[in-house]
């Protein structure tokens, strides 16, 4: 007890604050770097996402330029969304504007019991281990509005709206971990690893959206970092020069 | 070149710029022998430009309204050019703010850089510091972010628990409505972007000047205008400009290193620096699970929470942490060393130090983890000590033994609260070991700082050389 307290008074500050839940999560084996995981991503994301939550911080053509998609690609293929306030002068969207959604939010309320949450940093809050374990773990239950409820977030307010891609699945019990196990009862479109490879883009696309500019950044920091150390001898040259008569 | 010149004397005989230059860069005759722990004076003002710059190019865009103040954060982080890189140098600026100004101050407690003549410098530094804290917390609220929303609701409860029926006016007041708001976040983003940053730049120059007007101290606690030369210059002293310039670069540079990691590899800190709820939109009617404050205020939101409610109110604990800064403003006075620095003080004050700073530290951890009776009762152990290295100061700093301990009122009500404390960790239902642990290092920490030194060993001083070492 004496040593862990001091280790405890030692060590002061954790590194991650943040990390514990409760939940058992799976680990989001995403990567920024991987174009095309994320295009396909992106492509679910607009697909079964966008129809209900918005992600009205970010615009159609900054993910066009980010994901290496032409202006006219994400056009036709990607922005299914009528352009409601201006759709009576038979507009649909633009492509430098944002990824907003047709739904109300006060519709939305009254379809789902809650506010309907905008995606667009959903994966800085949440981390993306969160949101694969979330997007894995739906299994039916009958006394849950929709049929369904998942073992990451529970009781919660969404459909399973990937069920065609998954299939359907029913909790059989937990493992040592508090892992949860699963039996499928229907087939869906895609294997289970496929599904599993499929939600791995879709965190990665929202990964990317929850901060565009992150690979950015770390690319401009290291001339940052290597401008500074060249900085730093001729700084320290400097203050040796001139505190050479200092004794 | 004649131009330029007579361009100086033109301006010269109308503002003193040539009498200001000489007085605070070129003829202002710092010590020689600076270390590594007066760098983070000049940081902090680094800092301070960083703040300001940073922050007028946020105030460009952002929007101080309840229904925009979210979205508009997000804007800068991605369609303002280098909105981004504001950003995160404002988010990292503030706490790096709090770094570089607890290693200033800590600075000070090791050289007695607030003995005599001093003692101004040291309560302007205290108010800067107060500023920076009321800065901060303001300035955490306007990305309308869960905890931006629910640190505030937190902080301003503080006030709701001033008792005698002036709390709930009180916080009222300071929300401008009944909940936190629309209202809240207009005036808080006026109070951060103008009235604490008058105030603060205010008392920035008085430290200065008060600084410049009784020279610098440095780690031999000397001062080097008793050591004139002829010319009457002090010996022991160099111009400010170039050399302390120089030097200065140099740890901006090694500053900047650290700085820009932060900023462009790290910019949440591990959700220390923004943390991992204000990522969600401010949510009145969803509590997170888990509110801690910025790192920063944790060791005094630890304190906080180390005091019990007493009579149903939270207001002991609103005292306690007040009090933790309040009681550095009575510093130059409860020091009774002969010497100023640590280098020529004894062992006993170096570990009143050393505990204070630990005690410092682990607080900051208690106030960041949820609350237990095992860490509710270690910060409470920490509070003891933080406030025993001021309360029991005038005792182990002296030199000679006087056993006035139980004539100074405070330190006698200090010492018996410290008993009471000990005696509820008794009736707790924490393991024997911590309860027994606590109790001999609370005693112990008694005995050591206060009981020896005032009854029984007074402090032994090193002699101070008439000139500084290296």
């Amino acid at each position: 007890m004496k040593k862990k307290l001091i280790t405890c008074l030692l060590f002061c500050l954790p590194i991650f604050a943040h990390a514990s839940s409760g939940v058992h999560l799976e680990k989001a084996d995403i990567n920024l770097e991987n174009k095309g995981s994320l295009r396909s991503g992106a492509k679910l994301f607009v697909n079964y996402c966008l129809s209900c939550h918005s992600a009205s911080y970010m615009r159609y053509n900054r993910m066009a330029k980010d994901l290496g998609l032409s202006d006219e690609q994400v056009e036709q293929n990607m922005m299914f969304i009528a352009n409601f306030d201006k759709l009576e002068q038979g507009q649909a969207k633009k492509i430098g504007e944002l990824m907003t959604v047709a739904l109300r939010k006060k519709d939305g309320e009254k379809y789902f019991d809650i506010a309907v949450p905008d995606l667009t940093v959903l994966a800085r809050a949440r981390g993306a281990d969160y949101l694969y374990t979330y997007l894995t773990t739906f299994y039916l239950d009958e006394k849950r509005p929709f049929g369904v409820n998942n073992t990451t977030f529970g009781n919660v307010g969404m459909p399973h709206v990937l069920w065609e891609l998954e299939g359907q699945k029913n909790l059989v019990g937990h493992d040592e971990d508090g892992k949860p196990k699963f039996k499928y009862v229907t087939k869906g479109k895609l294997s289970e690893t496929e599904y599993k490879a499929a939600m791995t883009d879709l965190v990665n696309f929202m990964v990317y959206m929850g901060e565009p500019i992150k690979l950015e950044r770390q690319r401009i920091g290291i001339f940052v970092m290597f401008f500074l150390v060249i900085f730093f001898v001729i700084a320290y040259l400097l203050k040796k020069e001139y505190w050479k008569d200092v004794h | 070149m004649n131009m330029m010149v007579a361009m100086l004397g033109w301006v010269d005989d109308r503002f003193p710029l040539t009498k200001l230059w000489n007085e605070h860069l070129a003829e202002y005759y710092t010590p020689k022998n600076f270390n590594f722990w007066y760098y983070f004076g000049s940081l902090a003002l680094l800092v301070l430009v960083i703040q300001i710059v940073s922050g007028i190019f946020l105030t460009i865009h952002y929007k101080p309204d309840a229904a925009l103040a979210f979205g508009s954060v997000e804007y800068i982080m991605r369609d303002v050019e280098w909105g981004w890189f504001i950003r995160y140098m404002h988010s990292t600026g503030a706490s790096a703010f709090f770094i570089v100004v607890y290693l200033h101050m800590f600075r000070g407690l090791m050289y007695g850089s607030y003995r005599k003549p001093r003692e101004l410098i040291w309560i302007f530094g205290v108010f800067i510091y107060l500023a920076l804290m009321a800065e901060g917390f303001f300035g955490y609220l306007l990305p309308w972010g869960q905890m931006s929303y629910w640190g505030a609701q937190v902080i301003i409860n503080l006030f709701a628990a001033v008792p005698f029926g002036i709390g709930e006016p009180l916080s009222e007041w300071i929300r401008g409505d009944f909940v936190i708001s629309d209202a809240t976040l207009n005036r808080f983003f006026a109070f951060h972007v103008i009235a604490v940053p008058l105030v603060l730049i205010m008392l920035v120059a008085a430290h200065i000047i008060a600084l410049h007007e009784v020279g610098s101290g440095n780690p031999d606690g000397i001062e080097i205008k008793k050591n004139k030369g002829p010319d009457g210059i002090p010996l022991d002293g160099i111009p400010f400009h170039p050399y302390y310039t120089v030097k200065d670069i140099m740890g901006v540079v090694v500053f900047l290193i650290g700085f820009f990691a932060v900023v462009f590899f790290a910019p949440t800190m591990f959700g220390y620096f923004i943390e991992v709820p204000n990522f969600e939109p401010a949510n009145a009617l969803k509590t997170p699970d888990h509110i801690a404050p910025v790192w920063y205020y944790t060791p005094f939101y630890a304190m906080l929470r180390a005091v019990p409610p007493m009579f149903a109110s939270q207001f002991p604990g609103v005292i306690v942490m007040g009090g933790a800064i309040v009681v550095l403003f009575f510093l130059p006075w409860i020091d009774q060393s002969p010497v100023k620095s640590i280098r020529y003080k004894d062992v006993r004050t170096k570990l009143a130090l050393a505990t204070f700073a630990i005690s410092f530290v682990v607080l900051g951890y208690f106030g960041v983890v949820s609350a237990s009776p095992v860490k509710t009762m270690l910060a409470q152990c920490g509070t003891i000590i933080y406030f025993g290295y001021f309360l029991y100061m005038p005792f182990y700093s002296r030199t000679e033994i006087k056993a006035t301990m139980f004539r100074a009122p405070l330190v006698a009500l200090y010492s018996l609260i410290t008993l009471v404390i000990i005696a509820n960790w008794w009736s707790g239902a924490v393991s024997y070991e911590i309860k027994a642990l606590l109790t001999v290092i609370t005693l112990a920490y008694t005995a050591y700082f206060l009981i020896l030194p005032a009854y029984v060993i007074p402090a032994v001083v090193k002699p101070v050389p008439e000139r500084v070492t290296k």
